[in-house]
C-alpha cells in the first residue's frame, strides 16, 4: 500500500469513527453515572431523521443539529424517566428506545415524504459541508468533546460526583447531593452526544436519511465502550480502531492479499463483535463496569 | 411513591398488563393521528384484515406461531433471571441448521426428514445460546451484552454462507436452493382438504401445532418439573439457590439452551413451513417482537399464547392496513411493540402503582 492509499483509509477510518466517537462517549457518560443504555442505536437514528428533516425544511444543516439533538434528548429523557424516576429496568428500556425508534422514523418519514421512509436529498447549506482539512465542523465537535469528557469526568467536582453516583449511589445520597439530578444531567449529555452522531450521519456522511441508517453503530458503539472500559481517551482509541476495521473491509472488497487469499468483508466486520465478546469473557484484560450501573436507585433502603 | 404494592392475584396478572396494552394502543393511536390519518378507520382496517376473512386469519395464526416460540424463548430465559434479547441470532443460527439438514439427506423420506429438520433447527439455536449462556455463568459476561454481540455475529456469518457458501452458482439471489418437497411441513389447508374440509389458502401450516405442544411442554417443565422449579429458585435468588444445592451455573446454561432450541421454532415456521429454502433476514425483527411477547404475558405459557395472537393480528392486519391506507406502513406494529415494551416493562411499576392506589382508595372507601 503506498502513502496515498494510506491516508485515504486513514480519512475514510476517521469519517467512519465519528459516529461511533459519540455514541461512544453519550454511552460513557450515561453509564458512569449508573444508568446502562443500550438506546444508542435508537438515539441516534431519531437524530439522524430528525436533523435531515429539519434541516431539508429550514435549509440550514445547524437547524438539523438542533433537532438531531431535541429529539435524541427527548428519547433519552423517556429512558431516564422509566430507569431512573420510575426505577424500571433499564436494559428492557433500552430495547424499547431501539424498537421506538426504528419504528416511528420509518412511520413518520413514510408519511411526510412518501419516498419508502426516506428524507428528500440535501444539499448545498443543508448539509455540513468540509471545513479544515476535508472534514466537516461536526467531525471536530465530536472530537474535542473526547477531551471535554476526559477533563469534566476526572478533574472537575461535577464529574467527580457523577462517577461517585455511578459506583456508589447511597454514599452521594448521604452527602445531600441529588442521585436524581445527577443521573438525568449525564443522560441529558448523552442524548446531546447521540444526537451530534445522529446529525453527522444523515447530515454531515450522507446527503439524507435512508431507513435503518445507523445499521448496527450504536451497537458497535457499545461494544467500543466496553472496550474502552468506560474512558473517554481509550474510547477514542477503540472507536478509532473500529472505524479503521470498518475501512479495510471495505477497502478489501475483492481484493487478493498474496498468501492469504481473498479476506471474506464478513470476517472484518466481525471483529468488533468478536472482540467484544472475547474481552468480556476475560480472556484479554477484564472489562469492569461502574458498579451500580443498570441498578435502580432506592432511597428508602 | 412507596404505595403498597400486594395487589390481589388477578390485578396483578391480568389488569396491569391489560391497561399497559390499552396505555400503549393510545399512544399509537395518537401516532396515527399525528400523520394525519384516522385511527378508528385504521383500527377497523386492522380487525378487518386480521380477522375479518378466512384468509386473514390464517395468515394472522401463522405469524402468531411464530410470535408464540419467540415469546417462550425470552420467557423461559427470564424465568432463570436472564434477559435473552438474541433471539434474531438463534433464529438465525436455526434457519442454518435447517438447510444443512434438508439440503444434505435429500435422499430420506419426509416423516424422518421433517423430525430431523426441526432438530437441526433446534440444536443450532440452542447452540448458539448456548455459548452466552456458558459465558454468563463461567466467565461473568453480561447475557445481554454477548446477545446482542452474537445477534450481530450471526447475521454476518449468515451473509457470509449465503453469498461464498450455500449459494447455488447460478443463483443471483443470497439464498439456498429450494429445500427438497418431501421436507415442506404440511399447509393447513391442504390437511384439512384431505379429510375433505375447504378452508382459504394461507400460509398457516402444521407448526402452529407444534408452537402450541412447545406452549404446554413450557409450562409443565417452568411450573411442574424439579428443573422448572430450579430455574425459578435461580431467577429469583441465586444466593438461595446454592443453598439448596442448585447449581446456577448449570442451570443458566441449561435454561439458554432450552430458550435458543424454542427461538429456533421461528425457523422452522418460517422456512419449512413457508419459504422452503434458507433466505437472508427471514427472522425479520421477530425476535425482538418476542420480548414484547414475553413481557405482555407475564412470562406465562397462557399469557404468551394470547399475546402472540394480539401481536399476529397487529402484523397481519398491519399488512392489509398498509394496503387500504398507505400512510401507515406495518412499522406501526414495530412501534407498537416498542410502546408494549416500555410500558409493560420497563414502566411496570407505574401503572402497578397507579392500581395499587386505586385499590387502596377503594378499600379506605370502604371503611
Amino acid at each position: 500500500m503506498d502513502l496515498s492509499s494510506f491516508v485515504t483509509v486513514f480519512d475514510s477510518a476517521l469519517r467512519l469513527s465519528i459516529p461511533l466517537l459519540a455514541a461512544c462517549l453519550a454511552g460513557l457518560w450515561s453509564e458512569r453515572s449508573g444508568v446502562v443504555d443500550i438506546g444508542l442505536e435508537g438515539k441516534m437514528l431519531v437524530a439522524a431523521f430528525a436533523a435531515a428533516a429539519a434541516a431539508y425544511a429550514f435549509g440550514s444543516a445547524w437547524i438539523g443539529l438542533v433537532a438531531g439533538i431535541g429529539a435524541s434528548v427527548v428519547f433519552g429523557l423517556i429512558h431516564g424517566f422509566a430507569s431512573i424516576s420510575q426505577r424500571g429496568n433499564q436494559i428492557v428500556s433500552g430495547v424499547a428506545i431501539n424498537m421506538l425508534a426504528a419504528g416511528l422514523t420509518a412511520i413518520v418519514g413514510n408519511a411526510w415524504y412518501a419516498q419508502g421512509g426516506r428524507t428528500p436529498p440535501l444539499e448545498g447549506v443543508q448539509r455540513f459541508g468540509d471545513a479544515i482539512f476535508g472534514h466537516s465542523a461536526l467531525v471536530y465537535i465530536v472530537l474535542l468533546a473526547v477531551p471535554l469528557t476526559w477533563f469534566v469526568l476526572g478533574r472537575t467536582r461535577f464529574g467527580l460526583r457523577l462517577r461517585a453516583v455511578g459506583e456508589n449511589p447511597a454514599a452521594v445520597d448521604t452527602a445531600g447531593i441529588s442521585v436524581t439530578g445527577l443521573r438525568y444531567t449525564a443522560v441529558i449529555i448523552g442524548g446531546v452526544l447521540c444526537g451530534i452522531g445522529g446529525t453527522y450521519l444523515s447530515v454531515g456522511q450522507s446527503a439524507g436519511f435512508l431507513p435503518n441508517m445507523t445499521a448496527g453503530k450504536g451497537f458497535i458503539a457499545l461494544a467500543a465502550l466496553i472496550f474502552a472500559k468506560w474512558r473517554a481517551w481509550p474510547a477514542l482509541g477503540a472507536c478509532f480502531l473500529f472505524g479503521l476495521l470498518d475501512a479495510i473491509a471495505i477497502r478489501l472488497q475483492g481484493i487478493s492479499l498474496p498468501g492469504i487469499g481473498e479476506v471474506p468483508v464478513q470476517a472484518i466486520q466481525a471483529l468488533p463483535y468478536l472482540m467484544t465478546v472475547i474481552l468480556l469473557a476475560g480472556v484479554i484484560g477484564k472489562a469492569i463496569p461502574p458498579r451500580a450501573a443498570g441498578v435502580p436507585y432506592v432511597k428508602e433502603r | 411513591m412507596s404505595a403498597p404494592l400486594d395487589l390481589p392475584r388477578w390485578a396483578d396478572t391480568v389488569l396491569v398488563p391489560a391497561i399497559s396494552v390499552v396505555a400503549a394502543f393510545l399512544v399509537a393511536g395518537l401516532v396515527v393521528l399525528g400523520i394525519g390519518e384516522n385511527p378508528l378507520s385504521a383500527t377497523r382496517y386492522l380487525l378487518q384484515g386480521s380477522l375479518g376473512t378466512g384468509e386473514g386469519l390464517g395468515f394472522t395464526l401463522f405469524y402468531m406461531t411464530d410470535f408464540i416460540f419467540v415469546g417462550l424463548a425470552v420467557a423461559v430465559a427470564y424465568h432463570a433471571g436472564l434477559f435473552n434479547i438474541g433471539g434474531e441470532g438463534q433464529a438465525t443460527l436455526a434457519g442454518l441448521g435447517i438447510a444443512l439438514v434438508l439440503n444434505n439427506l435429500t435422499f430420506l423420506p419426509g416423516f424422518l426428514l421433517i423430525p430431523l429438520g426441526i432438530l437441526g433447527a433446534a440444536a443450532f439455536g440452542a447452540a448458539w445460546a448456548a455459548v452466552p449462556g456458558y459465558l454468563q455463568a463461567k466467565r461473568g459476561s453480561h447475557i445481554v451484552i454477548t446477545t446482542i454481540m452474537f445477534n450481530w455475529l450471526a447475521s454476518v456469518l449468515i451473509v457470509y454462507l449465503l453469498v461464498n457458501v450455500l449459494r447455488e452458482p447460478q443463483s443471483m439471489n443470497p439464498e439456498t436452493r429450494a429445500f427438497p418437497d418431501q421436507s415442506y411441513i404440511p399447509f393447513m389447508h391442504e390437511v384439512f382438504a384431505a379429510f375433505g374440509i375447504e378452508i382459504p389458502a394461507s400460509q398457516l401450516n402444521l407448526t402452529l401445532v407444534l408452537a402450541l405442544a412447545a406452549s404446554y411442554f413450557v409450562w409443565l417443565l417452568i411450573y411442574r418439573s424439579r428443573l422448572g422449579y430450579a430455574i425459578r429458585v435461580v431467577g429469583s435468588n441465586p444466593t438461595a439457590a446454592v443453598y439448596a444445592g442448585i447449581s446456577p451455573a448449570r442451570i443458566i446454561i441449561v435454561a439458554m439452551i432450552i430458550s435458543g432450541a424454542l427461538a429456533g421454532g421461528l425457523a422452522v415456521n418460517e422456512l419449512m413451513g413457508y419459504q422452503h429454502r434458507l433466505l437472508l433476514e427471514f427472522t425479520s425483527g421477530y425476535g425482538f417482537v418476542g420480548i414484547a411477547v414475553a413481557l405482555m404475558g407475564r412470562a406465562h405459557p397462557v399469557g404468551i399464547i394470547l399475546a402472540s395472537l394480539l401481536f399476529g393480528i397487529l402484523y397481519q392486519g398491519g399488512a392489509e392496513l398498509a394496503f387500504e391506507q398507505p400512510a401507515i406502513t406495518r412499522d406501526m406494529v414495530v412501534v407498537i411493540g416498542g410502546i408494549i415494551i416500555l410500558f409493560a416493562g420497563a414502566l411496570d411499576g407505574l401503572f402497578r402503582r397507579i392500581v395499587a392506589h386505586l385499590f387502596t382508595r377503594q378499600k379506605l372507601a370502604r371503611a
